[in-house]
């Protein structure tokens, strides 16, 4: 073994604490790189990618095989623009009901209608991906499409208008790239679904040339119409809106992750440099002996370089290992919410973290090791034996306290004379013994503040922006006609309704809303206009400008209704029906994602009234402490009769806002170990370097607890501070990132989702910076408290 | 006579665990009086040191016990040491053991700071201090730029901050050139006239001869010599 391989070896093995604080650095920072940025390229695209990856299919068209023949069904697969196409397969359209073994909904509900195909999980188009359960093994098994299944796996569904009441149990859900049907079954399973007297559909599969935008698919979609005889197509859907709702969600990840990315690469730089850098540093006084023994500047830096890889490379090996394994479960989450993109991160994206971490350490190790390395051997070798601080110390005493050294002296000076005891006092000022190490480690904690600032702060926003956007879906209590439309509503007595509720104990407000026939001149039907009576001012509807309706004639409307219109608030509208016009003012614009005008039923009385009484919905508040099942069983006699239900409101999961918190919360969470171990290594770093010191002061009585204070509070200035200036450049980058995302969804954010941090969260949040470096710093303390004098005191 | 101020029993402190391990000190009986200035002699390795830490509460006995003052040092837990330190004992090193970034006066007062004493007491007591010791006028200078018998002056006065009835002193001109070491003789010298125990570890026979009125010599962690030294017209009692 060559000489400096021996004195690699033997630098490495001699601070296992230090090499371990190393090793612990680089992996969470490799990990916490590798996560933000395989977030970053899951979020580039997704839905391209799995659209290439499962063959996806451009449209879907369910043919009457009753009114066209197999030879017109081969012809449209080589209507103009048809690249590839794949049938047919069987489908069905069933009416089913929740099965025995399905608990949510109870057994014997009706589901809603859907659309069954029986077909393999693979094929040349539309390959299926199961993302839960398994694929179909025999007939009598139904695996449905993620994120739209009735179901759960392991429930099952029952077809009672059907020969001898079919019976499918869920064994699977999986993902459908052109989203072609609800569910599947095995081919043979058709002919059993399929009504008495009735054939089987049959599903086409098509790819075109050209499909990349809404006319091209609407050409593309009037060639295959065009090869067929008219009224052969029963359904025909693209996957233009899949796309456009993945990559719109995808485009809302962008913003959050690209923050925590960027705040993540940083503080690995900085972290990984204190730490690096640090070593390096505490090793001066064993280069001064390197190079009395002959050893050459080059080889010093190489030994100390070489030194640092060593840790650093098993870390960054266990942080690609670890970021790997963690993105397991955070791009699961991802790919679930974007319905795409990727399961496991790319290699390049390993290769570039592991690179680009082992370049930091090489930067940062070389600068200290050559600076060592250039100094006389003779300093090199009394760097030991002085305190950090003794110098600077010194020279302020000696040149009348001129410049910094004497700025410092003074704030340490200042410091001991702050009424507090005095192992506070002197934990206070030992930042100032090494402010570059100092700084830069408070550095990290601002970033580890920012972070968990934006944490909070993106938690906050988007729980309070899901309640504003599932407004429509408020009350405790909804009344409304079933949704599988069992029971025909033609016509709801709304005053029956409103004296069966308001005569109900139990009830605190209520409110109705209901889509109207109603239009906005001007733009083709395209916005939907809602009308509401009762009281919604407790609906959770969120105001991004304006104020909600208060009587006829005046209309709140979404920001994509503005957008497309070329509306802004306080400009005027025409609501008009079957001919007839009133004028109505925009008062507000009101947080949703759709299309819509809210006005109120009043201003339509001029336009004769017509709802859509299917559509209408009763939204109740209960007063504290109602039971809500047993209110809804309560009312429900009471509106049956006019083809409604009541039942208890559902509260809904937002797997896009679930993934979004999961992501954030993984990623602050390891951006805090990072600037927690940053901490670690500076206070280690610091009390070893000082342990002579703190031998001297237990000699003189330092108290083990007395000893624990001053090494806390020695981090506490650079806690305070961190929390401090963190927590604002938090908020900052929260109030831009948070726009971003929602400018992305294509909704504007109410002041009330943005202005989330109250005194009741910035005061904690100041105090997590002080919490963070606290606990970094807990370990060093109780090293430096049970410290043996005798042996500190013996230490160079 | 005076009451025993260290009483020492059958002291033995071993490093090496090991059963052929030598122990620095072996069985070791002592006792030292209040007033009484006594040096212990003895070449490298001969269980000085360990001997003046097993009395500091630096270090624990393997077997026996030491009692200082009346308190029973080696019963003594972490906390109960620290102010064990604070307030019976005071220690001067070879080295002097001043922190370098604390001026002078910053280092003479932390005993008292550590101690809880109120801040105007604890800079009258020390600015007393550094005018009998002489170097009042380096109270706002940093060690650094003090000479050695002025840096072991300091230690001296931060030792005596809280008034310890015994002061302990390790090779305490072992770094001094020859003018600063005789200062500092005369200068503990002058602290024993005054009433101060000291017992002082020193292979110097010089200080040993000027500062102590006993001397104690150590060779493999024994007692091999316990004599009392003849009066001086200068110092002891």
């Amino acid at each position: 073994m060559s000489a400096m391989s021996k004195v690699v070896r033997a630098g490495v093995g001699r601070k296992r604490v230090q090499t371990l604080v190393m090793v612990l650095t680089t992996m969470m920072s490799v990990t916490a790189c590798i996560l933000a940025l395989g977030l970053l390229v899951a979020a580039q695209g997704p839905y391209e990618r799995s659209f290439t990856d499962q063959h996806g299919a451009h449209l879907n068209v369910v043919y009457d095989q009753s009114k066209v023949s197999p030879a017109q069904l081969a012809a449209a697969a080589h209507a103009p623009g048809v690249t590839a196409s794949a049938g047919p397969l069987p489908a069905v359209m069933v009416q089913p009901r929740s099965g025995p073994e399905t608990t949510l909904p109870p057994a014997g509900s009706p589901l809603p209608s859907m659309t069954l195909v029986g077909r393999a999980q693979h094929g040349p188009m539309d390959d299926l991906r199961i993302t839960k359960g398994r694929w179909i093994a025999s007939p009598g098994e139904v695996v449905f499409l993620d994120g739209h299944s009735p179901l759960a796996v392991g429930d099952s569904m029952e077809l009672p208008d059907l020969p001898g009441h079919p019976t499918l149990k869920v064994v699977g859900l999986a993902t459908s790239v052109s989203w072609s049907a609800d569910g599947w079954v095995a081919p043979e399973q058709v002919a059993g679904l399929t009504a008495p007297g009735t054939t089987p559909a049959a599903q086409y599969l098509y790819r075109f040339a050209h499909a990349g935008s809404d006319a091209e698919m609407e050409a593309d979609h009037a060639a295959i119409a065009a090869a067929v005889p008219n009224g052969a197509i029963t359904k025909a859907t693209t996957y233009r809106p899949v796309r456009e709702e993945a990559n719109r969600t995808a485009s809302t990840f962008v913003p959050f992750v690209t923050a925590f990315g960027v705040l993540g690469l940083a503080m690995s730089v900085l972290i990984i440099g204190v730490v690096v850098s640090g070593a390096v540093s505490a090793a001066t006084r064993r280069i001064g002996i390197l190079k009395s023994l002959g050893f050459t500047p080059a080889q010093v830096a190489r030994a100390y370089v070489g030194q640092a890889l060593i840790p650093a490379g098993i870390g960054t090996a266990l942080g690609v290992l670890g970021g790997n394994l963690l993105s397991v479960p955070v791009l699961g989450i991802a790919h679930k919410a974007l319905r795409g993109g990727l399961l496991g991160i790319p290699i390049w994206v390993d290769v570039v973290v592991a690179v680009a971490a082992l370049g930091a350490v090489v930067g940062t190790a070389l600068v200290p090791a050559l600076r060592a390395g250039r100094l006389r051997t003779v300093e090199a070798l009394a760097v030991g034996r002085t305190a950090p601080g003794a110098k600077r110390a010194a020279a302020g005493g000696a040149a009348g306290r001129a410049g910094a050294a004497g700025l410092m002296s003074r704030v340490q000076d200042l410091i001991g004379r702050l009424p507090v005891p005095r192992a506070l006092s002197l934990g206070l000022a030992s930042p100032l013994n090494r402010p570059g190490r100092s700084a830069t480690t408070a550095a990290a904690v601002v970033l580890g503040t920012v972070g968990v600032t934006l944490c909070v702060g993106l938690t906050l926003s988007l729980s309070s922006l899901q309640g504003g956007l599932e407004a429509d879906r408020t009350g405790k209590v909804v009344v409304q006609a079933p949704f599988d439309g069992s029971k025909p509503v033609d016509h709801v007595d709304e005053a029956a309704v409103v004296k069966a509720i308001e005569s109900r104990p139990g009830t605190k407000a209520w409110y109705s809303s209901v889509p109207v026939a109603a239009t906005v001149a001007g733009n083709t039907g395209r916005t939907e206009v809602v009308a509401f009576a009762g009281d919604a001012s407790w609906s959770g509807f969120q105001l991004v400008s304006g104020r909600w309706f208060h009587g006829p004639g005046e209309v709140t409307v979404s920001a994509a209704f503005l957008r497309t219109d070329q509306k802004k608030v306080g400009d005027t509208v025409t609501l008009t029906d079957h001919g007839r016009n009133t004028p109505a003012k925009i008062i507000g614009e009101v947080l949703t994602t759709q299309d819509v005008v809210f006005t109120d039923r009043s201003s339509l009385e001029p336009l004769g009234g017509a709802i859509h009484a299917e559509a209408i919905s009763f939204h109740i508040d209960l007063t504290p402490g109602a039971d809500v099942k047993a209110y809804a069983d309560g009312l429900d006699p009471a509106v049956s009769p006019m083809g409604l239900s009541a039942d208890p409101g559902e509260a809904h999961i937002n797997i896009v806002v679930l993934a979004m918190n999961t992501l954030a919360g993984t990623l602050t969470l390891l951006l805090s170990v990072v600037a927690g171990l940053g901490v670690l290594n500076t206070v280690l770093l610091d009390t070893r370097e000082r342990v002579h010191d703190l031998g001297v002061l237990k000699a003189l009585g330092m108290s083990p607890r007395q000893t624990t204070g001053m090494v806390l509070t020695s981090v506490c200035g650079s806690g305070l501070l961190a929390g401090l200036v963190g927590v604002p450049i938090g908020v900052v980058v929260h109030h831009l990132v948070m726009p971003a995302m929602a400018n992305a969804a294509g909704i504007d954010v109410p002041d009330v989702d943005l202005t989330v941090f109250a005194p009741s969260v910035v005061g904690p949040l100041i105090l997590g910076g002080l919490v963070l470096a606290l606990v970094g710093a807990l370990l060093p303390a109780t090293w430096a408290a049970r410290t043996r004098t005798v042996t500190a005191l013996r230490t160079e | 006579m005076n009451a025993p101020i260290i009483r020492i029993r059958g002291v033995s402190k071993t490093y090496d665990r090991s059963d052929s391990a030598r122990p620095a000190l072996a069985g070791l009986d002592l006792e030292v009086r209040a007033g009484e200035a006594l040096a212990v002699l003895g070449r490298s390795g001969s269980g000085k040191s360990t001997l003046l830490n097993l009395i500091a509460g630096l270090d624990r006995p393997s077997e026996g016990g030491v009692e200082v003052d009346g308190v029973a040092v080696h019963e003594l837990g972490e906390a109960a040491l620290a102010e064990y330190r604070r307030t019976r004992i005071g220690m001067v090193f070879q080295f002097f053991n001043l922190l370098d970034d604390l001026n002078v006066e910053d280092n003479v007062l932390l005993p008292a700071q550590l101690a809880g004493m109120k801040r105007e007491q604890a800079r009258a007591r020390a600015g007393e201090l550094l005018e009998r010791l002489g170097v009042v006028r380096h109270a706002k200078a940093f060690p650094g730029r003090l000479s050695g018998g002025e840096r072991q002056r300091v230690a001296v006065a931060r030792a005596l901050m809280n008034r310890p009835p015994l002061l302990l002193a390790d090779e305490p001109t072992g770094a001094l050139d020859t003018a600063s070491a005789a200062d500092v003789r005369d200068l503990l010298r002058g602290l024993n006239a005054e009433g101060q125990t000291i017992l002082l570890v020193t292979h110097d026979n010089a200080l040993a001869e000027a500062c102590a009125d006993r001397t104690i010599e150590l060779l493999d962690g024994r007692l091999v010599r316990d004599t009392a030294a003849a009066p001086t017209s200068g110092g002891g009692r």
